[in-house]
């Protein structure tokens, strides 16, 4: 047992769930007791779809504890695809009909003689794997279900287009920013005039599966999300991958370069050099904002990187190459990707953290003690306790990351949208100075906001006047070095003296 | 689906598929009521997914609950489950130092059969903090009354004389001790025992009570009433674990639910009612600017929180015609008063009686509000969106839960959650638009 009340990525069923609601008429049947359809509200309240999600569950209950689920599966099944008539029906174990250990397999095929759809069991195991890597099964499980079909039947799909084209492979619902990506990529490749094939899963329909292979290759945007089908397709199809994800500067050219080295590799001539220099030195304004002065203030200030492998590897990047600012640390909650993740961020900051662990991610934040974080949902809370602010950049996240306007992360657009994040996350640079040189914006009673590890030191009243013309953005850390002085000298009040020494002491 | 006549109230039973919460979902309220409390859920990464995300930002005030997250080992009985509460229970024990811990069980400990019952006392007088398991899982519950399933368990911990007797209560009731069940936010609980003051009751203790160490005194022959019609099990456990009257009274929603609530337990106490009447009136008086909104509108339950029965019943005295009741658990003997009510006011409302549906089916839900087309539908969040797509009022249940609906003081606050997609939806109307959906 493990005693928790966070976790930064879910359960398996939701990766289930969130690939085959991404399609179009693939249903989902969760074998499930009542209450863990929460993946609805989900859908309906994060994502405001206007449509109702495509998910059901058949409802173990106390009676098939006692008996078995029986018919029960079967006919919820066969009920769904008569009710909806969807291509696919999907069961969906969880964690409690996981350990009923009923012959799930059997139930599909008894159902899926008596309908016209098809019906797979997703092949997950709870609690081995999380959300992530279970969407990733989910969806080479449904390709490569499709694709034998389709080879069966001879029906595959195996001529190359004239134009190269490709797939974009792990556009899933409720992902970051997920939509806005997939616009961003349709336009980069317009732009490399590469036709797309195919974006699977979202609004995808799976009768269209057995055309992937008619692409010249893959491209996978995400690494948690459509890596296992990518190397499928190539195993089968020899359809190679590019798995760089265009997210900043520096790496969507690196992207478009080997896209570029594919393509030539292929048989044709491209030469995207000069794409690559227009947009980055006029189109987006990223690159010229690195260089321009105000960006000058950012140079050493301190930040941490915490998020999923694909976004903090790539922020991490950002911050350090094209930005010059200095990542203390940076880590992911991906522990599966431990390898890969190090290999790619080692060089760009002084530590690498592997965890699953708010608690000990907030400590670690607590005692950097970085002038902005870059993090998820949970870092955002840390950085508001702490008085440290936070740019969201990765999943889990709440509502407002999934705003209405458009916020790619990736691609040219992206860059400009993730230098904007940046630069609104630190204190503006003359506003800074500014709060430096006349003590802050607010010289009335300011309040000394904080955490005290220990409330059994005080601070005398003109001390505390002292601590709240300190600008907001420091005041907490010199009232945790004030009393971690304090303390260290067993002082329980802090007069204005101990203030003054502590200032000497501690900076000195 | 089953239909069954009794009273001249049809009842039916679908399928049981539909949407709720969990009821572990009851540790966000109540953990927030017992101030010394905490909540330990004993599951799997399945709960604690719902309870971060059900929670929302309440999950980040380092709350007073924690999942006790099963691992493979747990499940194949790798590991000790004694040895792993334990190792758990002092933990907390060492940081939060709770004069209770709760232990909910979840779908998964019923399945594996862990004994949660029988490792909670050998643990308890090992650690020294008492242990109270309560089995508020999907296999059997929905949402609130995952509540019932604490309060019953908690009734079994009231204590059987004062602890202190030297303490003279200042104030000596002139009738049988009475104590409430149910739990309410602490200013709704203060009006509740107000209103019952002006007539002369006193309430002797609350179950919960604020603080675990503060529950009240339960004695056999004393007088108990509910506040919530999800209360069943906590209702049965008094009467006969603790040998209490049960005082069967709609419940407190509403100004017709108040004054009834207030007139029942008067009655059983010998009590004449005084003011009453008049109290009621004033309150339907100052809420006429709301019910002249829903005045001959038409609502539907599609149910999941157990309170329908005493919403459409007070809905229906707004003027609202009620196509139908969807509620997950009926218990009709727990719940009698309230329907009796229900009766009485569509007999005097002179609107046809609602069809109360429990186990509803969503899907086969969803295609009779689109024949009804209802003005306005009660809905869990799942559906919420998708129907105003297609151009359905909808009001998000959940909220009913966590709004302040007992006794006269709040009856506007219920009307301000109803009214409010219609008095929304009133100012989109130059909009023009109304479904936004593709499917329809």
């Amino acid at each position: 047992m493990k005693l928790a009340y966070w976790m930064y990525a879910g359960p398996a069923h939701i990766g289930t769930l969130r690939v085959a609601s991404s399609f179009k008429k693939v249903h989902a049947i969760m074998h499930a007791p009542l209450g863990d359809d929460y993946f609805n509200v989900m859908r309906s309240m994060l994502e405001r779809d206007r449509d109702f999600t495509p998910v059901t569950a058949s409802v173990v209950d106390r009676h098939v504890l006692a008996r078995g689920s029986q018919e029960k599966v079967v006919e919820n099944i066969i009920r769904k695809d008569r009710e909806e008539k969807p291509d696919l029906v999907i069961l969906t174990p969880t964690c409690t009909s996981s350990i009923l250990q009923e012959d799930l397999q059997n139930f599909v095929n008894r159902a899926s003689i008596e309908t016209e759809s098809d019906v797979l069991l997703a092949d997950v195991n709870h609690y081995r794997v999380n959300e992530l890597q279970a969407s990733d099964r989910t969806l080479e499980q449904i390709v490569t279900f499709y694709m034998d079909k389709a080879q069966s039947e001879n029906n595959v799909a195996k001529i190359k287009t004239i134009k190269p084209s490709v797939n974009i492979l792990g556009s899933v619902s409720l992902g970051f920013h997920n939509q806005h990506d997939i616009s961003e990529m349709k336009r980069l490749f317009q732009d490399l005039d590469i036709q797309i094939n195919q974006i699977i899963p979202e609004n995808a329909s799976v009768e269209d599966l057995k055309k992937l292979p008619s692409a010249w290759f893959n491209f996978v945007p995400y690494r948690e999300t459509g890596l296992m089908t990518a190397r499928y397709l190539e195993q089968q199809f020899s359809m190679p991958y590019i798995d760089i994800t265009p997210m900043g500067i520096v790496q969507t050219a690196n992207c478009i370069r080997s896209i570029q080295e594919l393509l030539n590799k292929l048989g044709t001539t491209v030469d995207y050099e000069k794409y690559i220099d227009e947009q980055t030195r006029f189109i987006s304004q990223s690159a010229w904002f690195s260089r321009s002065i105000d960006c000058q203030n950012l140079t050493g200030k301190k930040a941490i990187v915490f998020g999923d492998a694909t976004h903090a590897a790539a922020m991490t990047k950002i911050l350090h190459q094209e930005m010059g600012i200095h990542v203390a640390w940076c880590g992911t909650y991906c522990k599966y990707d431990e390898e890969w993740f190090k290999g790619q961020v080692q060089e760009f900051c002084d530590e690498v953290i592997i965890s699953d662990d708010h608690g000990l991610i907030g400590d670690l934040i607590a005692k950097t003690e970085p002038s902005a974080i870059f993090g998820t949902q949970m870092e955002r809370h840390i950085g508001k306790r702490l008085n440290i602010p936070c740019g969201v950049i990765s999943s889990p996240v709440h509502i407002q990351n999934f705003p209405l306007s458009y916020r790619p992360f990736l691609g040219y657009e992206g860059t400009n949208q993730i230098a904007d994040l940046v630069y609104n996350s630190f204190t503006l640079g003359m506003e800074d100075h500014l709060l430096e040189i006349f003590g802050g914006h607010d010289t009335t009673e300011a309040l000394s906001v904080g955490i005290s590890a220990d409330d059994s030191i005080s601070w005398s009243s003109e001390a505390q006047k002292e601590l709240s013309k300190i600008p907001g953005f420091v005041r907490g850390k010199v009232k945790r070095n004030t009393e971690k002085f304090a303390r260290d000298r067993s002082k329980n009040l802090i007069t204005l003296e101990v203030m003054y020494e502590a200032k000497e002491k501690v900076s000195s | 689906m089953s239909k069954v006549q009794s009273d001249a109230i049809t009842f039916e039973c679908e399928t049981g598929n539909y949407h709720t919460f969990c009821p572990i979902s009851c540790v966000s309220w109540l953990y927030q009521k017992i101030e010394d409390s905490f909540f330990l859920v004993i599951g799997t990464k399945t709960c604690g997914y719902f309870l971060q995300n059900a929670m929302g930002v309440m999950i980040f005030a380092e709350p007073r609950y924690a999942m006790a997250e099963l691992e493979e080992g747990d499940i194949s009985a790798k590991l000790n489950d004694y040895g792993e509460l334990r190792r758990l229970c002092l933990q907390i024990k060492k940081d939060r130092n709770p004069s209770v811990i709760f232990w909910i069980g979840t779908c998964t400990t019923e399945i594996i059969k862990m004994d949660l019952e029988g490792i909670a006392p050998k643990l308890e007088a090992e650690i020294r903090v008492p242990i109270v398991v309560a089995r508020a899982n999907g296999l059997d519950y929905a949402f609130t009354q995952g509540e019932d399933t604490v309060l019953a368990a908690m009734a079994q911990r009231c204590p059987y004389s004062d602890r202190n007797p030297a303490v003279v209560h200042d104030e000596v009731s002139s009738h049988i001790p009475l104590v409430l069940f149910g739990s309410l936010p602490d200013p709704v609980a203060t009006q509740l025992a107000i209103e019952l003051k002006k007539q002369g009751v006193s309430v002797a203790g609350w179950l919960p009570s604020k603080r675990y160490t503060e529950l009240p005194v339960i004695k056999e022959g004393y007088y108990v009433a509910g506040v919530n019609p999800f209360l069943s099990r906590t209702a049965t456990t008094l009467m006969r674990r603790r040998k209490t009257k049960l005082i069967g009274a709609p419940f407190p929603i509403g100004p017709d639910g108040t004054r009834a609530w207030i007139e029942k337990i008067c009655s059983v106490l010998h009590i004449k009612p005084v003011g009453l009447a008049d109290r009621e009136k004033a309150i339907w008086d100052s809420l006429e600017d709301y019910i002249s909104l829903i005045r001959g509108k038409s609502v539907f339950f599609m149910g999941d929180n157990l309170l329908e029965v005493s919403l459409a019943r007070f809905l229906i005295r707004c003027g609202m015609t009620v196509y139908e009741i969807g509620i997950p658990y009926m218990d009709k003997r727990y719940q009698a008063a309230e329907l009796a009510l229900l009766k009485t006011t569509c007999d005097e409302m002179n609107v046809m009686m609602p069809t109360i549906v429990e186990k509803p089916d969503n899907y086969n839900q969803v295609d009779r509000i689109r024949d009804l087309k209802p003005d306005l539908v009660i809905t869990g969040m799942a559906h919420a969106n998708p129907l105003e797509a297609r151009g359905i009022n909808t009001k998000w249940s959940v909220e009913f839960t966590f709004a302040q609906i007992h006794g006269f003081t709040n009856s506007r606050d219920i009307l301000e959650l109803v009214t409010r997609p219609l008095r929304r939806n009133l100012s989109l109307s130059e909009l023009g638009w109304d479904v936004y959906s593709k499917q329809v």
